[in-house]
Protein backbone atom coordinates (compact mmCIF):
# COMPACT_ATOMS: atom_id res chain seq x y z
CA UNK A 1 0.00 0.00 0.00
CA UNK A 2 2.19 2.76 -1.26
CA UNK A 3 0.58 6.12 -0.78
CA UNK A 4 3.36 8.14 -2.28
CA UNK A 5 2.63 10.09 -5.41
CA UNK A 6 4.77 9.23 -8.40
CA UNK A 7 6.33 12.64 -8.59
CA UNK A 8 6.15 15.65 -6.37
CA UNK A 9 6.61 19.23 -7.36
CA UNK A 10 9.35 21.06 -5.53
CA UNK A 11 10.13 24.73 -5.37
CA UNK A 12 13.83 25.46 -5.39
CA UNK A 13 14.15 28.91 -3.82
CA UNK A 14 17.41 30.67 -4.55
CA UNK A 15 18.62 33.07 -1.88
CA UNK A 16 21.12 35.82 -2.37
CA UNK A 17 22.32 38.91 -0.51
CA UNK A 18 23.66 42.23 -1.78
CA UNK A 19 27.17 41.60 -0.45
CA UNK A 20 27.55 38.20 -2.04
CA UNK A 21 26.25 39.52 -5.35
CA UNK A 22 28.52 42.61 -5.28
CA UNK A 23 31.57 40.52 -4.50
CA UNK A 24 31.17 38.27 -7.54
CA UNK A 25 33.80 38.71 -10.24
CA UNK A 26 32.78 38.97 -13.89
CA UNK A 27 34.00 35.43 -14.31
CA UNK A 28 31.85 34.19 -11.43
CA UNK A 29 28.80 35.99 -12.80
CA UNK A 30 29.37 34.32 -16.15
CA UNK A 31 29.76 30.97 -14.42
CA UNK A 32 26.48 31.59 -12.61
CA UNK A 33 24.66 32.36 -15.85
CA UNK A 34 26.16 29.33 -17.55
CA UNK A 35 25.28 26.98 -14.70
CA UNK A 36 21.64 28.12 -14.76
CA UNK A 37 21.50 27.91 -18.52
CA UNK A 38 22.80 24.32 -18.43
CA UNK A 39 20.53 23.35 -15.57
CA UNK A 40 17.47 24.79 -17.30
CA UNK A 41 18.32 22.95 -20.47
CA UNK A 42 18.85 19.66 -18.69
CA UNK A 43 15.65 19.95 -16.63
CA UNK A 44 13.70 20.86 -19.77
CA UNK A 45 15.09 17.92 -21.73
CA UNK A 46 14.27 15.55 -18.89
CA UNK A 47 10.68 16.78 -18.85
CA UNK A 48 11.02 17.91 -15.24
CA UNK A 49 10.88 21.68 -15.46
CA UNK A 50 7.48 23.21 -14.77
CA UNK A 51 8.64 26.80 -14.54
CA UNK A 52 11.58 28.96 -13.55
CA UNK A 53 12.48 32.62 -13.30
CA UNK A 54 15.00 35.01 -11.90
CA UNK A 55 13.63 37.88 -9.81
CA UNK A 56 14.60 41.54 -10.12
CA UNK A 57 16.73 43.14 -7.43
CA UNK A 58 14.84 43.70 -4.15
CA UNK A 59 15.40 47.41 -4.62
CA UNK A 60 12.54 47.23 -7.16
CA UNK A 61 10.14 45.51 -4.74
CA UNK A 62 6.90 47.10 -3.58
CA UNK A 63 5.12 45.61 -0.59
CA UNK A 64 1.37 45.93 -0.25
CA UNK A 65 -0.78 45.36 2.82
CA UNK A 66 -4.50 45.78 3.24
CA UNK A 67 -6.03 46.80 6.57
CA UNK A 68 -9.35 45.62 8.05
CA UNK A 69 -11.15 48.60 6.52
CA UNK A 70 -9.75 47.53 3.12
CA UNK A 71 -7.44 50.52 2.92
CA UNK A 72 -4.23 49.80 1.14
CA UNK A 73 -0.67 50.72 2.08
CA UNK A 74 2.19 50.30 -0.34
CA UNK A 75 5.80 50.65 0.72
CA UNK A 76 9.06 50.50 -1.17
CA UNK A 77 11.26 47.50 -0.46
CA UNK A 78 10.73 43.94 0.70
CA UNK A 79 8.37 42.79 3.45
CA UNK A 80 10.88 40.99 5.62
CA UNK A 81 13.86 42.76 7.13
CA UNK A 82 16.44 40.17 6.23
CA UNK A 83 19.96 40.12 4.92
CA UNK A 84 19.01 37.47 2.36
CA UNK A 85 16.38 37.84 -0.32
CA UNK A 86 14.71 35.58 -2.83
CA UNK A 87 16.58 35.91 -6.11
CA UNK A 88 14.86 33.32 -8.25
CA UNK A 89 13.11 29.98 -8.32
CA UNK A 90 12.68 26.72 -10.18
CA UNK A 91 9.48 24.71 -10.01
CA UNK A 92 10.47 21.13 -10.83
CA UNK A 93 8.83 17.73 -10.79
CA UNK A 94 11.09 15.18 -9.13
CA UNK A 95 10.87 11.56 -8.01
CA UNK A 96 11.71 12.58 -4.46
CA UNK A 97 13.25 15.34 -2.36
CA UNK A 98 16.76 13.89 -2.70
CA UNK A 99 16.65 14.35 -6.44
CA UNK A 100 15.47 17.94 -5.94
CA UNK A 101 18.30 18.54 -3.45
CA UNK A 102 20.83 17.25 -5.99
CA UNK A 103 19.64 19.82 -8.53
CA UNK A 104 19.69 22.61 -5.94
CA UNK A 105 23.25 21.68 -5.01
CA UNK A 106 24.35 22.23 -8.59
CA UNK A 107 23.44 25.92 -8.47
CA UNK A 108 26.44 28.14 -7.70
CA UNK A 109 24.01 30.15 -5.53
CA UNK A 110 24.14 27.27 -3.05
CA UNK A 111 27.82 28.06 -2.68
CA UNK A 112 27.36 31.85 -2.38
CA UNK A 113 24.33 31.83 -0.03
CA UNK A 114 21.82 28.96 -0.07
CA UNK A 115 19.03 27.28 -1.98
CA UNK A 116 15.90 26.14 -0.18
CA UNK A 117 13.99 23.04 -1.34
CA UNK A 118 10.29 22.92 -0.47
CA UNK A 119 7.56 20.51 -1.55
CA UNK A 120 4.55 22.10 -3.21
CA UNK A 121 1.11 21.36 -1.76
CA UNK A 122 -1.03 19.00 -3.74
CA UNK A 123 -4.79 18.91 -4.17
CA UNK A 124 -4.74 15.10 -4.09
CA UNK A 125 -5.30 13.23 -0.88
CA UNK A 126 -5.88 9.81 0.54
CA UNK A 127 -8.64 8.73 2.88
CA UNK A 128 -7.27 8.10 6.35
CA UNK B 1 -27.16 3.72 -19.38
CA UNK B 2 -26.73 3.13 -23.05
CA UNK B 3 -23.99 5.58 -24.01
CA UNK B 4 -25.31 5.83 -27.56
CA UNK B 5 -28.56 7.28 -26.32
CA UNK B 6 -26.63 10.01 -24.56
CA UNK B 7 -26.43 11.79 -27.91
CA UNK B 8 -23.38 13.65 -29.16
CA UNK B 9 -21.19 13.43 -26.08
CA UNK B 10 -21.76 9.70 -25.68
CA UNK B 11 -20.90 9.12 -29.31
CA UNK B 12 -17.70 11.11 -29.05
CA UNK B 13 -16.70 9.21 -25.91
CA UNK B 14 -17.38 5.89 -27.63
CA UNK B 15 -15.36 6.96 -30.62
CA UNK B 16 -12.47 7.99 -28.40
CA UNK B 17 -12.51 4.67 -26.57
CA UNK B 18 -12.73 2.71 -29.81
CA UNK B 19 -9.72 4.60 -31.11
CA UNK B 20 -7.74 4.21 -27.92
CA UNK B 21 -8.38 0.47 -27.83
CA UNK B 22 -6.81 0.25 -31.27
CA UNK B 23 -3.74 2.29 -30.28
CA UNK B 24 -1.51 -0.52 -28.95
CA UNK B 25 -2.53 -2.87 -31.79
CA UNK B 26 -1.77 -0.32 -34.49
CA UNK B 27 1.52 0.66 -32.87
CA UNK B 28 2.60 -2.99 -32.55
CA UNK B 29 1.82 -3.62 -36.21
CA UNK B 30 3.87 -0.62 -37.31
CA UNK B 31 6.84 -1.42 -35.06
CA UNK B 32 6.90 -5.06 -36.13
CA UNK B 33 6.93 -4.00 -39.74
CA UNK B 34 9.16 -0.94 -39.75
CA UNK B 35 10.98 -0.93 -36.41
CA UNK B 36 11.60 2.64 -35.19
CA UNK B 37 9.45 2.53 -32.07
CA UNK B 38 9.90 6.27 -31.40
CA UNK B 39 8.70 7.45 -34.81
CA UNK B 40 6.03 4.76 -35.08
CA UNK B 41 4.59 5.98 -31.78
CA UNK B 42 4.46 9.50 -33.20
CA UNK B 43 2.78 8.25 -36.37
CA UNK B 44 0.10 6.36 -34.42
CA UNK B 45 -0.80 9.51 -32.49
CA UNK B 46 -1.25 11.32 -35.77
CA UNK B 47 -3.36 8.51 -37.21
CA UNK B 48 -5.58 8.59 -34.11
CA UNK B 49 -5.93 12.35 -34.47
CA UNK B 50 -6.83 12.01 -38.16
CA UNK B 51 -9.45 9.39 -37.30
CA UNK B 52 -10.97 11.51 -34.55
CA UNK B 53 -11.36 14.33 -37.07
CA UNK B 54 -12.61 12.30 -40.04
CA UNK B 55 -14.72 9.49 -38.62
CA UNK B 56 -17.41 11.63 -36.97
CA UNK B 57 -18.32 13.12 -40.36
CA UNK B 58 -17.31 10.35 -42.77
CA UNK B 59 -18.37 7.43 -40.60
CA UNK B 60 -16.29 4.68 -38.99
CA UNK B 61 -14.59 2.56 -41.68
CA UNK B 62 -15.47 -1.16 -41.92
CA UNK B 63 -12.03 -2.09 -40.70
CA UNK B 64 -11.00 0.62 -38.25
CA UNK B 65 -7.70 -1.01 -37.38
CA UNK B 66 -6.76 -1.47 -41.05
CA UNK B 67 -7.58 2.19 -41.68
CA UNK B 68 -5.42 3.32 -38.75
CA UNK B 69 -2.53 1.08 -39.79
CA UNK B 70 -2.69 2.42 -43.33
CA UNK B 71 -2.76 6.06 -42.27
CA UNK B 72 -0.11 5.40 -39.60
CA UNK B 73 2.18 3.68 -42.14
CA UNK B 74 1.88 6.56 -44.53
CA UNK B 75 2.70 9.02 -41.78
CA UNK B 76 5.59 6.85 -40.58
CA UNK B 77 7.15 6.67 -44.04
CA UNK B 78 6.96 10.47 -44.17
CA UNK B 79 8.63 10.71 -40.79
CA UNK B 80 11.32 8.23 -41.78
CA UNK B 81 11.95 10.12 -44.97
CA UNK B 82 12.42 13.46 -43.23
CA UNK B 83 14.51 11.76 -40.55
CA UNK B 84 16.76 10.33 -43.27
CA UNK B 85 17.00 13.69 -44.96
CA UNK B 86 17.83 15.36 -41.67
CA UNK B 87 20.57 12.85 -40.93
CA UNK B 88 21.92 13.14 -44.43
CA UNK B 89 22.17 16.87 -43.96
CA UNK B 90 23.82 16.41 -40.59
CA UNK B 91 26.25 13.68 -41.50
CA UNK B 92 26.55 14.55 -45.15
CA UNK B 93 26.83 10.88 -46.03
CA UNK B 94 24.52 8.48 -47.78
CA UNK B 95 22.70 6.20 -45.38
CA UNK B 96 22.33 2.50 -45.90
CA UNK B 97 18.57 2.63 -46.01
CA UNK B 98 17.40 4.70 -48.94
CA UNK B 99 14.01 6.33 -48.49
CA UNK B 100 12.68 4.28 -51.44
CA UNK B 101 13.04 1.21 -49.33
CA UNK B 102 10.35 2.43 -46.99
CA UNK B 103 8.05 3.36 -49.81
CA UNK B 104 8.56 0.01 -51.51
CA UNK B 105 7.20 -1.86 -48.49
CA UNK B 106 3.96 -0.04 -49.15
CA UNK B 107 1.34 0.91 -46.65
CA UNK B 108 -0.49 -2.45 -46.68
CA UNK B 109 0.49 -4.53 -43.68
CA UNK B 110 -0.94 -7.97 -43.10
CA UNK B 111 -2.23 -8.08 -39.59
CA UNK B 112 -2.37 -11.69 -38.39
CA UNK B 113 -5.75 -12.19 -36.78
CA UNK B 114 -5.75 -12.69 -33.04
CA UNK B 115 -2.19 -11.53 -32.55
CA UNK B 116 -1.89 -9.15 -29.60
CA UNK B 117 1.43 -7.55 -28.76
CA UNK B 118 0.13 -5.27 -26.04
CA UNK B 119 2.27 -7.07 -23.44
CA UNK B 120 5.45 -6.60 -25.47
CA UNK B 121 4.55 -2.95 -25.76
CA UNK B 122 3.94 -2.66 -22.01
CA UNK B 123 7.30 -4.25 -21.27
CA UNK B 124 8.96 -1.72 -23.54
CA UNK B 125 7.16 1.29 -22.02
CA UNK B 126 7.98 0.10 -18.49
CA UNK B 127 11.63 -0.40 -19.38
CA UNK B 128 13.96 -0.35 -16.32
CA UNK B 129 16.08 2.41 -17.93
CA UNK B 130 13.19 4.84 -17.36
CA UNK B 131 12.06 6.67 -14.22
CA UNK B 132 8.60 5.81 -12.92
CA UNK B 133 7.28 9.17 -14.13
CA UNK B 134 8.52 8.43 -17.65
CA UNK B 135 7.23 4.85 -17.64
CA UNK B 136 3.79 6.16 -16.70
CA UNK B 137 3.75 8.90 -19.33
CA UNK B 138 4.88 6.59 -22.11
CA UNK B 139 2.48 3.81 -21.10
CA UNK B 140 -0.47 6.19 -21.11
CA UNK B 141 0.41 7.46 -24.57
CA UNK B 142 1.62 4.33 -26.37
CA UNK B 143 -0.65 1.75 -24.75
CA UNK B 144 -3.47 3.94 -23.47
CA UNK B 145 -3.66 6.08 -26.61
CA UNK B 146 -4.00 9.29 -24.59
CA UNK B 147 -2.67 12.50 -26.06
CA UNK B 148 0.21 14.39 -24.49
CA UNK B 149 -2.22 17.19 -23.61
CA UNK B 150 -4.49 14.76 -21.74
CA UNK B 151 -1.58 13.24 -19.81
CA UNK B 152 -0.17 16.67 -18.96
CA UNK B 153 -3.57 17.78 -17.66
CA UNK B 154 -3.84 14.68 -15.47
CA UNK B 155 -0.45 15.32 -13.89
CA UNK B 156 -0.88 19.10 -13.72
CA UNK B 157 2.25 19.95 -15.67
CA UNK B 158 2.59 22.06 -18.83
CA UNK B 159 2.10 20.13 -22.06
CA UNK B 160 5.66 21.00 -23.17
CA UNK B 161 7.07 19.42 -20.00
CA UNK B 162 5.14 16.21 -20.66
CA UNK B 163 6.14 16.20 -24.34
CA UNK B 164 9.80 16.45 -23.32
CA UNK B 165 9.36 13.64 -20.81
CA UNK B 166 7.86 11.36 -23.44
CA UNK B 167 10.49 12.02 -26.11
CA UNK B 168 13.21 11.63 -23.52
CA UNK B 169 11.71 8.27 -22.51
CA UNK B 170 11.71 7.11 -26.12
CA UNK B 171 15.32 8.21 -26.56
CA UNK B 172 16.35 6.33 -23.42
CA UNK B 173 14.74 3.14 -24.69
CA UNK B 174 16.58 3.54 -27.96
CA UNK B 175 19.88 4.16 -26.18
CA UNK B 176 19.34 1.10 -24.00
CA UNK B 177 19.23 -0.85 -27.27
CA UNK B 178 15.86 -2.32 -26.44
CA UNK B 179 13.92 -3.95 -29.23
CA UNK B 180 10.29 -4.83 -29.69
CA UNK B 181 10.53 -8.31 -28.24
CA UNK B 182 9.29 -10.08 -25.14
CA UNK B 183 11.99 -9.92 -22.43
CA UNK B 184 13.89 -13.19 -21.93
CA UNK B 185 12.16 -15.74 -19.71
CA UNK B 186 14.63 -15.19 -16.85
CA UNK B 187 13.79 -11.46 -16.65
CA UNK B 188 10.10 -11.79 -17.22
CA UNK B 189 8.93 -11.92 -13.60
CA UNK B 190 10.87 -8.82 -12.61
CA UNK B 191 9.76 -6.95 -15.73
CA UNK B 192 6.15 -8.00 -15.15
CA UNK B 193 6.46 -6.62 -11.63
CA UNK B 194 7.49 -3.26 -13.12
CA UNK B 195 4.52 -3.28 -15.51
CA UNK B 196 2.04 -4.00 -12.72
CA UNK B 197 3.65 -1.36 -10.51
CA UNK B 198 3.29 1.28 -13.24
CA UNK B 199 -0.39 0.39 -13.71
CA UNK B 200 -0.84 0.55 -9.95
CA UNK B 201 0.80 4.00 -9.81
CA UNK B 202 -1.47 5.26 -12.58
CA UNK B 203 -4.46 4.08 -10.59
CA UNK B 204 -3.17 5.63 -7.38
CA UNK B 205 -2.52 8.95 -9.04
CA UNK B 206 -6.15 9.06 -10.13
CA UNK B 207 -7.59 7.70 -6.92
CA UNK B 208 -5.93 10.22 -4.65
CA UNK B 209 -7.12 13.14 -6.78
CA UNK B 210 -10.01 14.74 -4.98
CA UNK B 211 -13.23 14.78 -6.91
CA UNK B 212 -13.90 18.50 -7.05
CA UNK B 213 -10.56 19.95 -7.92
CA UNK B 214 -9.00 17.61 -10.40
CA UNK B 215 -11.39 15.69 -12.60
CA UNK B 216 -8.80 14.86 -15.21
CA UNK B 217 -6.73 12.84 -12.78
CA UNK B 218 -9.73 10.88 -11.56
CA UNK B 219 -10.08 9.46 -15.07
CA UNK B 220 -6.73 7.79 -14.57
CA UNK B 221 -8.38 5.19 -12.32
CA UNK B 222 -10.72 4.21 -15.14
CA UNK B 223 -7.78 4.10 -17.53
CA UNK B 224 -5.68 1.96 -15.17
CA UNK B 225 -8.55 -0.49 -14.71
CA UNK B 226 -9.05 -0.68 -18.49
CA UNK B 227 -5.34 -1.40 -19.03
CA UNK B 228 -5.21 -4.10 -16.33
CA UNK B 229 -8.32 -5.73 -17.82
CA UNK B 230 -6.43 -5.84 -21.11
CA UNK B 231 -3.43 -7.53 -19.46
CA UNK B 232 -5.73 -9.98 -17.72
CA UNK B 233 -7.30 -11.03 -21.03
CA UNK B 234 -3.79 -11.98 -22.17
CA UNK B 235 -2.70 -13.60 -18.89
CA UNK B 236 -5.86 -15.06 -17.33
CA UNK B 237 -3.88 -17.39 -15.04
CA UNK B 238 -1.59 -14.79 -13.52
CA UNK B 239 -2.68 -14.37 -9.88
CA UNK B 240 -1.03 -10.99 -9.39
CA UNK B 241 -2.69 -9.51 -12.48
CA UNK B 242 -6.02 -10.72 -11.10
CA UNK B 243 -5.03 -9.43 -7.65
CA UNK B 244 -4.16 -5.99 -8.98
CA UNK B 245 -7.42 -5.75 -10.93
CA UNK B 246 -9.34 -6.84 -7.82
CA UNK B 247 -7.48 -4.31 -5.67
CA UNK B 248 -8.30 -1.51 -8.09
CA UNK B 249 -11.97 -2.47 -8.35
CA UNK B 250 -12.40 -2.82 -4.59
CA UNK B 251 -10.64 0.49 -3.91
CA UNK B 252 -12.35 2.38 -6.70
CA UNK B 253 -15.71 1.09 -5.43
CA UNK B 254 -15.32 3.49 -2.50
CA UNK B 255 -14.67 6.53 -4.66
CA UNK B 256 -18.24 7.91 -4.58
CA UNK B 257 -18.15 7.85 -0.75
CA UNK B 258 -14.62 8.93 0.04
CA UNK B 259 -15.07 12.66 -0.45
CA UNK B 260 -17.77 15.19 0.34
CA UNK B 261 -19.31 17.38 -2.35
CA UNK B 262 -16.70 20.02 -1.49
CA UNK B 263 -13.80 17.55 -1.72
CA UNK B 264 -13.43 16.97 2.03
CA UNK B 265 -11.94 13.55 2.74
CA UNK B 266 -14.17 11.10 4.59
CA UNK B 267 -12.36 8.32 6.49
CA UNK B 268 -13.28 4.72 5.76
CA UNK B 269 -15.11 4.30 9.08
CA UNK B 270 -17.41 7.25 8.39
CA UNK B 271 -18.21 6.63 4.72
CA UNK B 272 -21.80 6.11 3.61
CA UNK B 273 -21.43 2.53 2.46
CA UNK B 274 -24.66 2.60 0.48
CA UNK B 275 -22.74 4.79 -1.97
CA UNK B 276 -20.09 2.15 -2.59
CA UNK B 277 -20.18 0.56 -6.01
CA UNK B 278 -21.60 -2.92 -5.29
CA UNK B 279 -20.88 -4.37 -8.73
CA UNK B 280 -17.21 -3.48 -8.46
CA UNK B 281 -17.02 -5.02 -4.97
CA UNK B 282 -18.66 -8.25 -6.13
CA UNK B 283 -16.39 -8.50 -9.14
CA UNK B 284 -13.26 -7.66 -7.14
CA UNK B 285 -14.06 -10.12 -4.39
CA UNK B 286 -14.75 -12.93 -6.86
CA UNK B 287 -11.49 -12.21 -8.67
CA UNK B 288 -9.35 -12.28 -5.55
CA UNK B 289 -11.06 -15.33 -4.10
CA UNK B 290 -10.45 -17.23 -7.32
CA UNK B 291 -6.81 -16.07 -7.55
CA UNK B 292 -6.07 -16.98 -3.93
CA UNK B 293 -7.47 -20.47 -4.45
CA UNK B 294 -5.48 -21.39 -7.52
CA UNK B 295 -2.43 -19.20 -8.11
CA UNK B 296 0.81 -18.34 -6.37
CA UNK B 297 0.30 -15.85 -3.56
CA UNK B 298 1.50 -12.28 -4.10
CA UNK B 299 1.21 -8.84 -2.50
CA UNK B 300 -1.54 -7.50 -4.79
CA UNK B 301 -3.74 -10.47 -3.97
CA UNK B 302 -3.26 -9.95 -0.24
CA UNK B 303 -3.98 -6.22 -0.49
CA UNK B 304 -7.07 -7.03 -2.54
CA UNK B 305 -8.14 -9.54 0.10
CA UNK B 306 -7.84 -6.81 2.76
CA UNK B 307 -9.86 -4.42 0.60
CA UNK B 308 -12.46 -7.19 0.15
CA UNK B 309 -12.85 -7.59 3.94
CA UNK B 310 -13.61 -3.85 4.16
CA UNK B 311 -15.80 -3.97 1.08
CA UNK B 312 -18.02 -6.76 2.38
CA UNK B 313 -18.53 -5.30 5.88
CA UNK B 314 -22.00 -3.83 5.90
CA UNK B 315 -21.17 -1.32 8.62
CA UNK B 316 -17.76 -0.14 9.82
CA UNK B 317 -18.31 -1.90 13.17
CA UNK B 318 -18.89 -5.20 11.34
CA UNK B 319 -15.33 -5.16 9.94
CA UNK B 320 -13.50 -8.43 10.63
CA UNK B 321 -10.34 -6.82 12.03
CA UNK B 322 -8.87 -10.13 13.21
CA UNK B 323 -8.92 -11.31 9.61
CA UNK B 324 -7.30 -8.06 8.46
CA UNK B 325 -4.55 -8.44 11.09
CA UNK B 326 -3.87 -11.95 9.81
CA UNK B 327 -3.69 -10.70 6.22
CA UNK B 328 -1.27 -7.92 7.17
CA UNK B 329 0.95 -10.52 8.84
CA UNK B 330 1.04 -12.43 5.56
CA UNK B 331 1.71 -9.22 3.64
CA UNK B 332 4.61 -8.31 5.94
CA UNK B 333 6.22 -11.64 5.19
CA UNK B 334 6.05 -11.23 1.43
CA UNK B 335 6.74 -7.51 1.08
CA UNK B 336 8.86 -5.64 3.57
CA UNK B 337 7.47 -2.15 3.52
CA UNK B 338 7.11 0.28 6.44
CA UNK B 339 3.73 1.42 5.08
CA UNK B 340 2.46 -2.15 5.47
CA UNK B 341 3.67 -2.18 9.07
CA UNK B 342 1.90 1.10 9.69
CA UNK B 343 -1.39 -0.28 8.38
CA UNK B 344 -0.82 -3.44 10.37
CA UNK B 345 -0.58 -1.31 13.53
CA UNK B 346 -3.96 0.28 12.73
CA UNK B 347 -5.54 -3.15 12.26
CA UNK B 348 -4.07 -4.41 15.56
CA UNK B 349 -5.41 -1.34 17.35
CA UNK B 350 -8.86 -2.00 15.93
CA UNK B 351 -8.76 -5.73 16.71
CA UNK B 352 -7.08 -5.62 20.14
CA UNK B 353 -6.75 -2.08 21.41
CA UNK B 354 -4.90 1.22 20.90
CA UNK B 355 -2.02 0.35 23.28
CA UNK B 356 -1.07 -2.69 21.22
CA UNK B 357 -1.26 -0.61 18.05
CA UNK B 358 0.86 2.19 19.52
CA UNK B 359 3.50 -0.34 20.55
CA UNK B 360 3.83 -1.40 16.90
CA UNK B 361 4.56 2.21 15.90
CA UNK B 362 7.71 2.37 18.01
CA UNK B 363 10.06 0.63 15.58
CA UNK B 364 8.77 2.94 12.81
CA UNK B 365 9.94 5.99 14.79
CA UNK B 366 13.52 4.97 14.09
CA UNK B 367 12.90 3.95 10.47
CA UNK B 368 14.49 6.60 8.23
CA UNK B 369 11.80 6.16 5.58
CA UNK B 370 8.97 6.73 8.03
CA UNK B 371 10.01 8.78 11.03
CA UNK B 372 9.12 12.14 9.48
CA UNK B 373 6.21 10.83 7.42
CA UNK B 374 2.89 12.52 8.05
CA UNK B 375 1.00 9.22 7.92
CA UNK B 376 2.93 7.82 10.87
CA UNK B 377 1.94 10.90 12.87
CA UNK B 378 -1.66 10.73 11.62
CA UNK B 379 -1.97 7.09 12.71
CA UNK B 380 -0.43 7.93 16.08
CA UNK B 381 -2.99 10.73 16.46
CA UNK B 382 -5.89 8.35 15.75
CA UNK B 383 -4.59 5.73 18.17
CA UNK B 384 -3.95 8.32 20.91
CA UNK B 385 -7.48 9.61 20.38
CA UNK B 386 -8.80 6.03 20.73
CA UNK B 387 -6.84 5.63 23.96
CA UNK B 388 -8.32 8.83 25.42
CA UNK B 389 -5.10 10.88 25.34
CA UNK B 390 -6.68 14.09 24.04
CA UNK B 391 -3.61 16.32 24.39
CA UNK B 392 -1.30 13.80 22.74
CA UNK B 393 -3.78 13.21 19.95
CA UNK B 394 -4.18 16.93 19.25
CA UNK B 395 -0.40 17.45 19.11
CA UNK B 396 0.01 14.52 16.72
CA UNK B 397 -2.85 15.64 14.46
CA UNK B 398 -1.30 19.12 14.24
CA UNK B 399 2.15 17.75 13.51
CA UNK B 400 0.74 15.44 10.83
CA UNK B 401 -1.15 18.39 9.33
CA UNK B 402 2.08 20.38 9.09
CA UNK B 403 3.93 17.49 7.52
CA UNK B 404 1.52 16.50 4.76
CA UNK B 405 1.82 18.14 1.35
CA UNK B 406 -1.81 17.36 0.53
CA UNK B 407 -4.42 20.10 1.01
CA UNK B 408 -7.39 17.75 1.61
CA UNK B 409 -5.37 15.66 4.06
CA UNK B 410 -4.28 18.78 5.89
CA UNK B 411 -7.86 20.00 6.15
CA UNK B 412 -8.97 16.61 7.44
CA UNK B 413 -6.21 16.42 10.07
CA UNK B 414 -6.89 19.98 11.28
CA UNK B 415 -10.59 19.26 11.59
CA UNK B 416 -9.86 16.12 13.65
CA UNK B 417 -7.71 18.21 15.99
CA UNK B 418 -10.45 20.88 16.22
CA UNK B 419 -13.07 18.29 17.19
CA UNK B 420 -11.08 17.08 20.20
Amino acid sequence: MTVRMVTVKYMLLIYSNPESWASLSAEQREGLARAHHDLTRELTEQGMLVSSAGLADPITTRTVSVADDDSRTTTDGPYAEAKEHLAGFYLVECDDIDQAIDYAARMPDAKYVAVEVRPVMDTSGLEM
Amino acid sequence: MDPDRGGGVGKVMNMELLLREQAPQVLSALVRHYGHFDLAEEAVQEALLAASQQWPTEGVPDNPRGWLIRVGSRRLTDLLRSETARRKREENVALQAAPEEFVATGPEIDEPAGRDDTLTLLFLCCHPALSAASQIALTLRAVGGLTTAQIAAAFLVPESTMAQRISRAKRSIKQAGSTFEMPPEAERDVRMGAVLHVLYLIFNEGYTASSGTNLHSAELTTEAIRLVRGVRRLLPDDGEVAGLLALMLLTDARRPARTDVDGTLIPLAEQDRSRWNRDAIVEGEALVTDALSRTQLGPYQVQAAIAAVHGTAERAEDTDWAQIVALYQVLEQISDNPMVRLNHAVAVAMATGPKEGLALLEPLDSDGRMKNHHRLEAVRAHLLEMSGDVEGARASYMLAARRTTSVPEQNYLKSRADKL
